[in-house]
């Protein structure tokens, strides 16, 4: 399918595609109500309550009043549907602001000022710098003369360099004023989501050149929601509008969230529905046997003879209203309030402020805290999530001498500063390559200040540093570099680019110095694309030295070399370059091979040595997280060694021997399949071997492991626990996150930029880093944190505590409702089944509403574990993962409990209080205490840690009670007038509550204490352990020992060799251009990494 | 240690257990006649055809004469006991009117009380409902070894209800007077607050056996008396197979007798004694130190799948 775009033309395309208005709002002004209403009533419980408090209102059934359900339903009901409301407000706004930008569109030839929601397919855009674009646009014409532009993409991929666009050749030099009357077709694809392909065609009509069609790709495109930069203005046909964008198709709809638990909870409260139904169905025919042959003998009764035609229901229902207690509505409502408690505990947490950003953290979603203790898998994205995303120039070697060493900043090394004072002259050329050789856009400000904007971090870095030591790159004319060195200023041409690929990791600049006419080769890369090609006579062994010193610091290594090239040499190479570019067929690999004719006998400049620093305990948080048993998966849009190495430098991998990295490349299916199959295979073997595999797969095998073997991709996501995902789209990191989810684990996706939004919005729990990057993620993110180490906070005290309350609370929410209803349906059995209840509504509403509600609820200050426990034994997470503490057998120990506990008070009461004595509502009030005190002991056992408010919430709760009952005891009208009195004034009274209190905990203390003893759980072992007050021996002990052993600086007994792979990828470097040189064979990382040690990674981030 | 503060918590309640045990034993003395005559006083003839007999108009009266074996100290409470009766059913415990029963402005509040609300000619029914209409209708007269016993039958009922729940000044109205006759007829001149019978039975049960205070013997029974009573058998319980007793006990701190508790007590406290023992015993046989780290292996596959 495809679309035919009209450029300018006003009665063809005007109707056919949706305008450019955008719309996230879920409701419109009429449509909220029913809608509203319509998904809360999607929800089983909402369901069940509504049906109870409409049969609550037929008189004849009801055995209590219908205020009990329906007031709490409506302000449940009014509570969240203010809050959608509230939320979809705000959407509209955001919306509203977006579409009512105004944009200069060219409509009967004339530009005229529009709001961007009338935007159409066809139409004329044009922008000016540091416009935001407003649809899909194909370039027509920049400011420009080569025809240019730079764009930002931050919010579409999360990449905040600039990136070059082009116009399409055939509209290249069209005047200014004929852009106007420009016509013609675009030939385009339907919309999709994928931001690195636009497989379209151009055809211009006359007069403009002629039928020629003109190909179309991607860089010819100007995306919604990039930016202009430093270019005056552009002009663009809009192909694709509104939601249809690149942007709108890959935002999808973000579901809302349900935790687990919440799954849980609900499958139990069905479990319990059916129960209730069986309960119902077998009550009733008991009812109505015992109506036909009884209570027919009850004359005092009076049972009418002929009843209506629904007298057979009357009796189910009756039961049905009865028992519905047994779901408790204070159930929703008590976690809902406990979930907005926990949120707040995230916000409140002084120890996940970021200091140096004043950051707090910040949970957006306050519904699915406990999904926090589930976790799973951690999909984390690299740049500005691991990392800073700062690149800092710090240490360089140059013509064997290493600088920075002593102060471990080189640009702050007296040494070298002398050495550019005096124009050394292996300094000079030195920064000469620094300064030039590289694809870095300078910007002069008005106030005089050079600004870089760079493709890449390393770049950007190397050239502020080179003008930080007085070699400033001051502008780029056309070919023309000015660079401004201790005051004089050079001009240098700009005769090729031999541009970085990831095959050959090495870029080159051919430059013609204007001082002296000489053609100068620049090359920079990695160390072994670099060193093997210096000059006959050089030693290297410096070097080699210095950049192994380097990389053992964790930093990023780059050797720069330079090479003087003779005039006829040149002449003759360039001829070659120019027409490997101009190949059609295998162009990448032609033009590589040039490259390397000239590229060779190089004079070794020096080494330089970047740090991309880690955030402050990254390795410690993965590795932490990593016992916990959460497996790590990498998503990054950077290239395979750059992720590998920040990979083994934050504990993510371990290197060899025990960890293993295993490739997963190839450029064609049946590579894909070959390399995805080895793979598998080899998997399948280790999985019984304590070892640490990790595989690492790029976005292009991705894409066809994902679209042609899904099947066997899934099981090696299942049996691995680590992978890195590199060069992967915004989109893929959301398929990979829904491919995790398919196979039911939990997931929780962390990233900071724009690009991982999807994924964020995809995964059962998205993190956002408030960084450099922008807060887009942070905003889309259920929670945002200010650096990724409060990432372990977040699981394992937040995450956990939260679910271990959460689990009680439902569990015991359930339990005190079981209790009573137990109750009530065993006096039926001595009531003669009619239905009677043996509480009045007073009881039964403040027994659900208010007496066992409250003290439940502080459950949510219990800590089973102290935090510094937890954070020594990660481990214990697994409790909460494998949902240990939340599953049908341990809800069945609650069901059993609630029963024993019924059984208890029931037969006690009744037969305490029988004969004279056997009152209803005396026999009522001493029931409900007896649930009451038992409730409070059952609290009492199952908290673990008291504070003042839980004794309060408990002991007070209970006295409570007392009061209340007093009160109601003092009010003739209602239906236990005096009764409490008289009670508290019996001993028999007490004498009967001990023993229910005696005979209901006595088992139960048995059970926890032989358990607690003879069958420990781990977290029970752990809790013996704290109560004796001992240090806990354990794996953190020693391990922050070894560390600081390692702190102490100790010499590394191995040396290991780490190549630091050089370039950050260039970004517009598309999957489909790469192509390797061997068939099928990477380099070999496993031996690069055998080397490797990870102390030495831990090491760089501490010094930092 | 919590854990140890539990087990002191079992043993501690065994011993509870069995001091309260103790003082049922020593100070609990109750001393009960039990006399059930349901089917005693329905003439042997008539005993095939109870349902006929007890419709009839015959002549119900029925003497029973009952042994003191022990001394019964004053007061001594008769109480009638009736069996398989369902006061708790749901048509009949909701059958009532509070507030017709304390005011008499709502004397034509009658809305719960069907099918006994207003008589065929629409007048409400004073008390209506079921637990009214159904009011037992036994009468008992005791002389002890021949010379008449009194009975008080005065402040039988809770006092809060005479004062509180039950008008002084509303009276019987229709009471009775419908084509189906239920239990007993009320003096249309005493006020309800002073129709005792009426609130003991309006209190209902929660049981399906019950027992009611009839009225208080103020005197001490010695052993070897004598009671004869003269009963009036009038109470249909015979349509639904339910027993009628006639109950004479004495009290104590803890009520009427009712051997329950004590057995709950000792069951429990003997639980709780069992427990502790075998814990005890284990505890010396295979000591167990608790948080010994080496419990903690973190052993399980790593995949965690």
């Amino acid at each position: 399918m495809k679309r035919y775009v009209y450029i300018n033309d006003e009665d063809s395309s005007q109707d056919l595609y949706c305008g450019n208005r955008i719309s996230n709002r879920k409701y419109t002004v009429f449509n909220f109500i029913p809608k509203n209403l319509w998904e809360q009533f999607s929800r089983f419980m909402n369901q069940y309550f509504l049906l109870i408090a409409c049969l609550q209102l037929w008189s004849l059934i009801t055995p209590v009043n219908p205020a009990s359900t329906w007031g709490p339903l409506i302000f449940i009901f009014a509570v969240s549907a203010t809050k959608e409301a509230w939320d979809d407000y705000n959407r509209y706004l955001s919306d509203k602001k977006a579409n009512e930008k105004e944009v200069w569109v060219v409509r009967q030839s004339t530009k005229k000022h529009i709001e961007a929601q009338d935007v159409r397919v066809g139409n004329l855009v044009w922008l000016r710098e540091n416009d935001e674009v407003p649809c899909d646009l194909v370039l027509i014409g920049t400011s420009d003369p080569q025809g240019l532009c730079y764009v930002e993409t931050a919010a579409l991929d999360g990449e905040t360099d600039l990136k070059t666009r082009i116009i399409p050749p055939a509209c290249m030099g069209i005047d200014f004023e004929l852009l106007h009357k420009i016509k013609g077709v675009v030939e385009c694809p339907n919309p999709d989501k994928d931001i690195r392909r636009f497989d379209a065609n151009l055809r211009l009509f006359p007069p403009f050149i002629d039928n020629d069609v003109c190909p179309l790709t991607i860089k010819n495109t100007l995306l919604q929601s990039c930016y202009l930069r430093n270019t005056e203005w552009v002009c663009g046909v809009a192909v694709y509008t509104g939601n249809e964008t690149k942007l709108g198709m890959s935002r999808g709809i973000p579901e809302p969230k349900l935790t687990a638990m919440d799954a849980m909870i609900d499958k139990l409260t069905g479990a319990i529905f059916v129960f209730q139904i069986v309960v119902v169905i077998v009550l009733g025919i008991a009812g109505n046997v015992w109506k036909d042959t009884e209570a027919r003998k009850q004359w005092y009764v009076q049972y009418p003879e002929e009843g209506p035609w629904y007298e057979l229901l009357v009796i189910p229902l009756r039961f049905e209203l009865l028992c519905s207690i047994m779901i408790p509505i204070s159930i929703k409502v008590s976690l809902d309030l406990v979930k907005s408690l926990y949120a707040k505990f995230i916000d409140w947490d002084c120890e996940m402020i970021d200091h140096e950003t004043g950051i707090p953290s910040h949970a957006t979603n306050t519904a699915i805290s406990e999904d926090l203790g589930q976790v799973e898998y951690i999909l984390t994205d690299k740049t500005g999530t691991l990392t800073e995303n700062k690149m800092i120039f710090k240490r360089c070697c140059i013509g064997g001498i290493c600088y920075g060493n002593e102060t471990g900043d080189a640009l702050k090394d007296v040494e070298l500063l002398n050495a550019v004072a005096s124009c050394s002259s292996d300094v000079v050329r030195f920064l000469t390559v620094m300064a030039i050789c590289n694809t870095v856009i300078p910007i002069q400000s008005k106030t005089g200040a050079v600004l870089y904007k760079a493709q890449s971090q390393d770049e950007d870095a190397l050239v502020h540093a080179a003008s930080q030591l007085h070699m400033v790159f001051v502008n780029k004319n056309a070919n023309i570099c000015e660079i401004r060195f201790n005051g004089s200023v050079d001009h240098y041409e700009v005769l090729d680019t031999l541009e970085f690929t990831s095959d050959r990791k090495r870029m080159s600049v051919v430059v013609k110095d204007h001082q002296n006419e000489k053609i100068v080769l620049l090359s920079k890369g990695a160390d072994e694309a670099i060193l093997p090609y210096a000059c006959a006579g050089q030693q290297t062994r410096t070097f080699i030295e210095a950049v192994e010193q380097y990389a053992q610091l964790g930093l990023r290594t780059l050797c720069l070399a330079w090479r003087e090239l003779k005039e006829e040499e040149y002449q003759e190479w360039s001829l070659m370059f120019k027409e490997a570019n101009s190949t059609l067929v295998d162009r990448e690999w032609r033009i590589a091979e040039v490259c390397q004719r000239l590229e060779h006998n190089l004079e070794i400049l020096g080494v330089t040595a970047i740090e991309d620093r880690l955030q402050d305990g990254v390795p410690e948080t993965i590795e932490t997280l990593r016992k916990a048993g959460i497996n790590f998966w990498m998503l990054t849009g950077d290239k395979q060694n750059t992720a590998i190495q920040i990979a083994l430098s934050c504990n993510f991998i371990s290197p060899e021997p025990k960890g293993q990295l295993l490739l997963i490349d190839g450029k064609t299916e049946d590579e894909v399949c070959r390399s995805l199959e080895r793979v598998l295979l080899t998997m399948r073997i280790t999985t019984s071997e304590p070892k640490d595999l990790a595989f690492v797969v790029d976005g292009w095998a991705l894409e066809i492991a994902l679209k042609h073997y899904r099947k066997a991709f899934t099981e090696l996501a299942i049996l691995s626990r680590t992978a890195i995902c590199c060069r992967v789209t915004p989109s893929q990191k959301a398929q990979l996150v829904e491919l995790l989810k398919l196979c039911d684990y939990r997931t929780l996706a962390i990233g900071d930029g724009g690009n991982d939004v999807r994924m964020i919005q995809q995964a059962d729990i998205g993190v956002g880093i408030s960084g450099r990057e922008g807060l887009q993620a942070a905003r889309a993110a259920d929670y945002s944190i200010g650096k990724f180490r409060f990432l372990k906070r977040l699981i394992l005290v937040h995450g956990r505590y939260s679910y271990n309350r959460t689990a009680f609370l439902s569990q015991y929410s359930f339990y005190k409702s079981l209790v009573i209803c137990f109750i009530q349906i065993f006096f039926s059995f001595i009531s003669g089944v009619s239905g009677t209840s043996l509480f009045n509504s007073v009881s039964l509403m403040a027994y659900n509403v208010f007496y066992t509600s409250i003290p439940v609820l502080v459950s949510v200050l219990d800590k089973d574990l102290s935090e510094r426990t937890v954070m020594q034994h990660p481990q214990i997470l697994f409790y909460c993962q494998a949902g240990r503490l939340l599953n049908p057998s341990t809800f069945a120990g609650w069901f059993g409990r609630s029963l024993f506990h019924a059984i208890v008070v029931f037969v006690i009461s009744i037969h305490a209080y029988a004969y004279e004595r056997s009152e209803m509502e005396e026999v009522a009030i001493v029931a409900l205490s007896g649930c009451i005190w038992l409730q409070a002991f059952v609290m009492t056992l199952e908290t673990n840690s008291f504070t003042i408010l839980q004794h309060l919430a408990i002991w007070g709760n209970l006295v409570a009670f007392y009061i209340i009952n007093w009160i109601f005891s003092a009010l003739p009208s209602s239906g236990m007038y005096t009764i409490m009195f008289r009670l508290c004034g019996q001993p028999s009274y007490w004498i009967t509550i001990f023993l229910i209190v005696a005979a209901g905990m006595c088992p139960i203390v048995a059970i926890k204490y032989f358990r607690y003893t003879y069958t420990p759980s781990k977290i029970n072992t752990l809790q013996q352990a704290e109560r004796l007050g001992g240090p806990i021996l354990s794996l953190g002990n020693i391990e922050s020992q070894a560390r600081l052993i390692e702190k102490e600086g100790s010499p590394l007994s191995i040396t290991p060799k780490n190549r630091n792979p050089v370039f950050e990828p260039l970004l517009t470097d598309s999957p489909n251009t790469r192509r390797s040189f061997g068939s099928g064979t990477p380099f070999d990382f496993f031996q690069t990494q055998s080397r490797l040690s990870s102390s030495s990674y831990t090491r760089n981030c501490k010094d930092n | 240690m919590y854990v140890r503060k539990l087990f002191k918590f079992l043993t501690f309640s065994s011993f509870v257990a069995y001091v309260v045990d103790f003082e049922f034993l020593f100070f609990h003395y109750v001393v009960e006649i039990i006399d059930r005559y349901e089917t005693v006083c329905v003439p042997e003839s008539r005993r095939n055809d109870t349902i006929g007999y007890i419709q009839s108009a015959d002549n119900k009266t029925c003497f029973r004469r009952l042994n003191v074996t022990k001394q019964m100290k004053q007061p001594i409470y008769v109480y009638y006991q009736l069996d398989n009766f369902y006061q708790n059913h749901r048509r009949y415990v909701k059958s009532r009117s509070d507030q017709q029963l304390e005011d008499p402005n709502s004397e034509n509040d009658t809305s719960d009380c069907k099918p006994e609300d207003v008589t065929a000619n629409g007048s409400a029914i004073v008390p209506c409902g079921l637990i009214a209409w159904s009011l037992f209708n036994d009468t008992y007269v005791f002389s002890r070894n021949s010379s008449p016993l009194a009975v008080n039958k005065t402040d039988i009922s809770w006092k809060s209800d005479r004062e509180h729940k039950f008008g002084k000044d509303v009276f019987p109205k229709n009471f009775q007077n419908g084509t189906l006759k239920g239990g007993a007829i009320l003096n249309a001149s005493i006020p309800l607050s002073e129709q005792e019978d009426l609130i003991v039975w309006m209190r209902t049960a929660a049981l399906p056996t019950f027992r009611k205070l009839y009225g208080k013997i103020e005197q001490d029974l010695q052993p070897n008396d004598v009671i004869d009573v003269t009963l009036e058998n009038n109470y249909n319980t015979y349509s639904f197979s339910g027993k009628k007793k006639l109950v004479l006990s004495t009290t104590s701190w803890l009520g009427g007798k009712n051997d329950f508790l004590g057995i709950a007590y000792l069951t429990v406290g003997g639980i709780c004694f069992f427990l502790a023992l075998c814990f005890t015993i284990v505890y010396l046989i295979k000591p167990r130190q608790l948080g010994d780290p080496s419990y903690l292996s973190w052993n399980r596959n790593p995949g965690g799948h």
